[in-house]
């Protein structure tokens, strides 16, 4: 089963109400943190923890709450990233709307090691309904003294507000997500300045992951040692993954890092196998952006180790053989799925979603759109491929924000782990066009 | 101008639910609200923003009329034309289209007789395909408004859902009730 961090309560009937979440040891890191430990304290155990960015960046936490300037007299923020908009990922929302006290109870702990007195929950606008479940329980919250002035008779103030996105990808990127939060259009900025320096309204600011945020209670209830026990090496912890696609089993699973892929993916605990007794084709792992593993790839390092459910092991192999942890939202594709039109839908994505500021973005992810689209029905030139490997290789590394990075590597993987498949689709627009007509070659070469 | 300009007047529940977000921000920076503020307006008029309705928003936060514009224009949830009574959108989405979201929209197209972007001649629904609604694990599926419809998978639960539709009025949000 494994130990569940996040998770251990959320089917409790009532959990989202103050009461019963309460009932369930709730609130207790409040009460501990604000009445026993100094913010640095706090701060500490979460780097002990080594809790790392459970938002797709992996960056450890507790080092980016160290980094959190601290100018006299200046308010700082927590903000929480609830923008959950990578293709794949829906932890954020399942974890929110089961248990919005988890998130509430994260912030308040949070915003203190934090000094911050005014926090902010960003949360994607097409999640209204989930905005109204946060709001309903951060009034009870409130009304039991547990933000507001002097909570729990500590000295501390927090008030805690929501505010709505407008259906942007890009406000997932921190600081496209500040200046959205300040009502503009979310373009990112430069940095430095870091929004630990200057983030919300130019002040010093912290933005993590809802995921990151609820599980600070744990660590600061049992101490950031003990969390570091779970899991393997710097993957301390446990993870929420969001499986879906070909599988009979799409939800949210709460892992203990390093189960192994092949269990993962097969185990009726987790994703149940492949659906309608299919095989398994491809994995992206870790959200649209990663790159996307041939099951040989996906189940086994190019060394033919056993791979594992840890940011080292799934990105082992680098880019050539290996991929990302990412936000852990797990893709799965069966033997009927086609890579170039998964390909196409991606990069339709990338280009819709682009925000327009950097060159290399605003036009490449429109190329790679509008090549991938001809390939897929039926008009592709076979110097088609090397131009998207051009075109990608010219996006990564030359735009503002990691989105350009991450509408070029899905691309690139497609093309190094399925070149045969583009080929034949260049080859053979007609059978490739024919409905239902899905290339079989690879599969063949990874099953022989 | 200044007379149609006077013609937008939101509800009172709708202007206390605007002031609402407006106090969660400092003194200086209410320009944050304008998100929630044009949600808000969306509801209020008929599932779109007019540029009437946006010099009204720029008016109320003491800002001008194109931060409001370049904001509705960037933001894909905001409608700059007026839409049907119920607005499908319709995830279409790598994971969503991995369990059948291409389809999904074939169906609607095929029985609502429109293309994509387009209302009905009833004026009752308008199919707008959207990218990623955080909802892989039940796709393919559709918002209308606040709520998700998941796993529409087959041509029965598509004809469900539009008949449950037909007979739905029009959700009004909490804050208005």
């Amino acid at each position: 089963m494994g130990l569940k961090i996040l998770t251990e309560h959320i089917n409790v009937p009532g959990i989202e109400t103050l009461e019963v979440y309460r009932k369930h040891g709730g609130y207790k890191s409040v009460e501990k943190a604000l009445k026993t430990m100094s913010p640095e304290e706090v701060v500490e155990e979460v780097k002990t923890s080594g809790l790392r960015g459970r938002g797709g960046a992996g960056f450890p936490a507790g080092m980016k709450w160290s980094f959190l300037a601290k100018p006299e007299g200046v308010p700082r923020y927590l903000v929480c990233n609830a923008d959950e908009s990578e293709p794949g990922t829906f932890k954020d929302r399942w974890y929110m709307e089961k248990n919005p006290h988890g998130l509430i109870e994260g912030m308040i702990t949070s915003s203190y090691a934090l000094g911050a007195n005014t926090s902010y929950i960003y949360i994607r606008g097409e999640l209204m309904f989930i905005l109204r479940i946060l709001e309903k329980a951060i009034a009870e919250a409130y009304a039991a003294g547990l933000l507001g002035k002097n909570i729990l008779g500590s000295g501390y103030d927090l008030d805690l507000h929501v505010a709505p996105g407008g259906g942007a990808y890009i406000c997932g990127e921190e600081t496209a997500l500040l200046e959205s939060l300040e009502g503009k259009r979310g373009n990112p900025r430069n940095k430095p300045p870091f929004p630990a320096v200057k983030g919300l309204f130019q002040r010093p600011t912290v933005v993590n992951n809802v995921e990151t945020i609820s599980s600070v209670p744990w660590i600061v209830n049992n101490s950031g040692a003990e969390y570091a026990k779970v899991g393997i090496g710097r993957s301390t912890g446990t993870k929420l993954i969001s499986a879906s696609g070909n599988i009979n089993n799409p939800g949210v699973y709460e892992i203990e890092l390093g189960v192994p892929v092949e269990e993962f993916i097969y185990s009726d605990e987790y994703c149940g196998g492949i659906w309608k007794g299919r095989q398994l084709k491809a994995v992206v792992p870790g959200g649209s952006s990663v790159p996307i593993l041939p099951a040989n790839l996906i189940l086994k390092t190019a060394e033919g180790e056993q791979r594992l459910m840890t940011y080292e092991s799934l990105s082992d192999g680098g880019f050539v053989t290996g991929s990302m942890m990412g936000s852990g939202a797990f893709i799965v594709f069966d033997e009927a799925q086609c890579i170039v039109r998964n390909t196409w839908n991606y990069s339709r994505f990338y280009h819709h979603e682009s925000c327009g500021q950097c060159s290399p973005c605003r036009e490449g992810t429109g190329w790679m759109e509008k090549v991938l689209h001809r390939i897929e029905y039926g008009h592709g030139h076979q110097q088609d491929i090397d131009l998207l490997v051009s075109v990608a290789k010219q996006i990564e590394g030359n735009t503002i924000c990691p989105l350009g990075d991450a509408a070029a590597w899905p691309v690139a993987a497609a093309i190094r782990h399925f070149r045969d498949e583009f080929e034949w689709h260049i080859k053979h627009p007609k059978e490739a066009t024919a409905p239902g007509a899905v290339y079989r070659g690879q599969l063949d070469a990874v099953t022989a | 101008m200044a007379e149609t300009i006077n013609e937008v007047k939101f509800s009172d529940a709708a202007m206390a639910e605007m002031q609402r977000y407006i106090s969660h921000y400092p003194e200086d920076r209410h320009k944050s609200a304008l998100l929630p503020i044009l949600h808000i307006a969306q509801a209020e008029f008929g599932g779109w923003v007019s540029p009437e309705v946006m010099d009204k928003i720029a008016e109320i936060l003491d800002i001008q009329p194109i931060e409001v514009y370049e904001v509705a224009t960037f933001y894909t949830m905001f409608n700059l034309k007026p839409v049907g009574k119920h607005v499908l959108e319709v995830c279409r989405t790598g994971p969503c289209a991995l369990r059948g979201s291409d389809e999904l929209i074939d169906t609607l197209k095929r029985k609502l007789n429109i293309e994509e972007g387009e209302t009905t001649a009833d004026g009752m629904f308008t199919l707008k395909p959207v990218e990623c609604l955080a909802s892989c694990g039940t796709g393919p599926m559709l918002q209308v408004r606040e709520l998700f419809y998941e796993n529409i998978d087959s041509e029965e639960r598509v004809d469900e859902f539009l008949a449950m539709m037909r007979q739905k009025e029009h959700e009004i949000p909490t804050w208005a009730q």
